[in-house]
């Protein structure tokens, strides 16, 4: 268990790319961490710097309070889980697990009870005998985690651990993983686009976009206070709905839609996007001053919810509402209240308010 | 695989026979008979011969040149596969760390394969031939006169030395793809797990190469008992005298050079139960072979 910290790590690829532009983050001991971002930002080059499997190209990595830059793999007191689980396919579950502690010089009778105690806490005792390929996706998966919990490192690293499975499974080896890692109380960084998994899993998420940090935060600032148009727009499904406009006073001009009222202290006439949550939204039949025409399209039936997908002068618009809220009749209209709205700065993307 | 069924008899019976009656000839027919005058002592000429049973076989067997090349064919089999693989096996080794200039050094080593036997025996004599040869020279440096073709160790080993060389490539080759096709997140996985590199190759590299350097065992075993006929026939220029030399080259110099075919084919059916003995153990074990994925 240990505090880790990356200072302007960097990262730049023998061909001159650069996939990582100074990662500065705090990891407090114990801190499930939450890596996301679309694909190709960076998040499994982090990850793998971490781990001492790529080389940092400048910057401090520190965990505990040892500099790590320059450890072998094997030295940073690490266990990483792998996409593809990586286990070893020609060694049995028990040796799979075993094999890391063969290596560091631990006596035959520890690494027994270590590998029994991780096999009972991951219902893996009767497999123990099997080889990987003998077992279900979901039973490696649980190996690939045994083999890093019996080693009890300071810090766990996932990598997309569970895209490989079905759905049902995700969802539960999902919260089996972080049971776990509340019971051990492992620092752990994990890696994931799915944002289910980072709004579910993380004590704190890190967006990533093109090797920059777009924000760090709880779970709960990054949906209700996203620091960047990319994060608004990246986080939450259905996606925030976007508008561009002008700061005028009393609220925001969008042009082809109208004024959304908006008690903002802001400077006029400075361009602005404005972003709405869907579910902040609600449809009435009646007009009143924080309300917008709402030009209704077609309906999306989700079960526990429905989308409905219209638009707001020209803009498009979607308006997810809940099981028991109706569609109402007639003109419709969409209620904006001014404490819905995110407000950022078109040229940087910056949140202003 | 899908299973066809025929409603005629004759047409898969008719689409066998050109693989069935080539087998036959140019296996089944000449095994047959070499079996048949391993029976019988045959004049010179092959005109006529005597049935004299087994007699063939226990003359070879109380035969002091023939148990000395036997013996001689075991450690050169020996030398040959073990040398050849473990060279190939190092050579992969080190081919897949590099990176720049792979495909160079892929191809340098690869060349020597497309190198006929022949060929590869008269670049050996001249590698060993007697004053000047770069290797009798290199000898000579450290003191040692290397006469290929008059001292029988020389000669051994010079035989040894160019049958390694000619298939160090091919065993490279199969190594150089096993080792590829081992998955990077296992090396990764086995990183994190194990710090020193020498021993992450045995219990995680080598093992995953199992099956390639099994394979490539067998073809070895075959290769140095066999496929060396070229290149002993070319280093021993055709004069075997008192020389080191395998089963197979005895074969032809028995049969062929001394006119003892009944003898000479007694040779072949041994060599034909080691085939036998080796296809067998080969099936075998393939069959209970781990297969990891
Ligand atoms: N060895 C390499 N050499 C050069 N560029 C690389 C190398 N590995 C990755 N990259 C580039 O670095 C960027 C980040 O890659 P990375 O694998 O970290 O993405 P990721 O966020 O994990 O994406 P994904 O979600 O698809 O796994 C990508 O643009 C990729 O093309
Ligand atoms: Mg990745």
């Amino acid at each position: 268990m240990a505090t880790v910290s990356l200072k302007t790590l960097q990262k730049i690829y023998p061909n001159g790319f650069q996939a990582v532009h100074g990662a500065d983050i705090e990891i407090a001991d114990g801190e499930f961490i939450v890596l996301v971002g679309p694909s190709g930002c960076g998040k499994s080059t982090l990850l793998r710097m971490i781990a001492g499997l790529e080389e940092i190209t400048s910057g401090d990595l520190l965990i505990g309070d040892r500099q790590v830059n320059d450890l072998d793999p094997a030295d940073r007191d690490i266990a990483m889980v792998f996409q593809n689980y990586a286990l070893y396919p020609h060694m049995t579950v028990y040796n799979n697990m075993a094999y890391g502690l063969r290596n560091r010089k631990i006596s035959k009778e520890n690494i027994d009870k270590s590998v029994r105690e991780a096999a009972s806490l991951l219902n893996l005792a009767e497999y123990l005998d099997r080889r990987p390929s003998q077992l279900s996706g979901g039973q490696r998966q649980r190996v690939a985690m045994g083999r890093a919990i019996v080693r009890e490192p300071a810090l766990f690293l996932f990598d997309e651990p569970l895209s490989n499975l079905d759905a049902k499974l995700r969802n539960q080896m999902r919260i089996e993983i972080r049971k776990l890692q509340r019971q051990l109380g492992t620092t752990s960084i994990y890696v994931t686009h799915d944002q289910v998994e980072a709004m579910t899993m993380a004590d704190r998420i890190v967006v990533l976009n093109a090797g920059n940090i777009e924000q760090i935060g709880t779970p709960d600032e990054i949906y209700h206070r996203p620091a960047s148009v990319f994060v608004a727009s990246f986080m939450g499904a259905p996606a925030m709905n976007m508008m561009e406009g002008k700061l005028a006073s009393g609220g925001i001009e969008i042009e082809g839609v109208g004024l959304l009222k908006s008690d903002h202290k802001l400077d006029a006439n400075s361009n602005v996007s404005v972003g709405v949550r869907p579910e902040k939204v609600k449809l009435t039949t009646k007009a009143n001053g924080i309300t917008q025409p709402f030009i209704h399209d077609f309906t999306e039936e989700l079960g526990a919810a429905r989308l409905v997908h219209g638009r707001l002068g020209n803009k498009p618009f979607v308006v997810n509402l809940h099981q028991e809220d109706e569609v109402p009749q007639g003109e419709l209209y969409a209620t904006l209240s001014p404490d819905t709205l995110h407000i950022f700065d078109t040229e940087t993307g910056k949140r202003l308010r | 695989m899908k299973r066809a069924s025929f409603s005629n008899l004759w047409m898969p019976v008719l689409l066998l026979l050109p693989q069935v009656s080539i087998i036959f000839v140019f296996f089944y027919w000449p095994a047959f008979e070499a079996l048949k005058s391993s029976f019988y002592l045959q004049d010179p000429f092959g005109f006529s011969g005597t049935f004299v049973g087994l007699d063939n076989y226990f003359t070879l067997f109380q035969n002091a040149e023939y148990l000395r090349i036997s013996l001689f064919t075991l450690v050169f089999t020996v030398c040959v596969t073990f040398f050849s693989l473990a060279l190939g096996l190092l050579f992969a080794v080190k081919a897949d760390k590099v990176i720049r200039g792979a495909s160079t050094y892929k191809t340098l080593l690869m060349w020597v394969y497309a190198v006929a036997p022949p060929v590869a025996g008269i670049l050996g004599v001249s590698l060993f031939y007697q004053g000047h040869g770069l290797i009798t020279q290199l000898f000579a440096f450290f003191g040692h006169e290397f006469v290929i073709g008059v001292n029988y160790y020389d000669t051994g080993f010079a035989l040894i030395a160019v049958s390694i060389w000619k298939q160090v490539p091919i065993n490279f080759i199969f190594f150089l793809s096993g080792l590829q096709s081992v998955p990077r997140s296992i090396r990764e996985a086995a990183m994190i797990d194990n710090r020193s590199s020498s021993r992450r190759f045995w219990t995680i590299t080598f093992p995953l190469l199992a099956p390639t350097a099994f394979f490539l065992l067998i073809t070895n075993i075959t290769y140095a008992m066999f496929d060396t006929f070229g290149v002993i026939d070319v280093m021993l220029r055709s004069e075997p005298g008192n020389n080191p030399m395998t089963l197979t080259y005895k074969v032809y110099v028995d049969g062929f050079r001394g006119g003892d075919l009944g003898g000479s084919s007694a040779q072949s059916v041994i060599l034909m139960i080691l085939v036998l003995a080796l296809t067998i153990f080969q099936f075998r074990l393939i069959e209970r072979r781990i297969h990891y994925t």
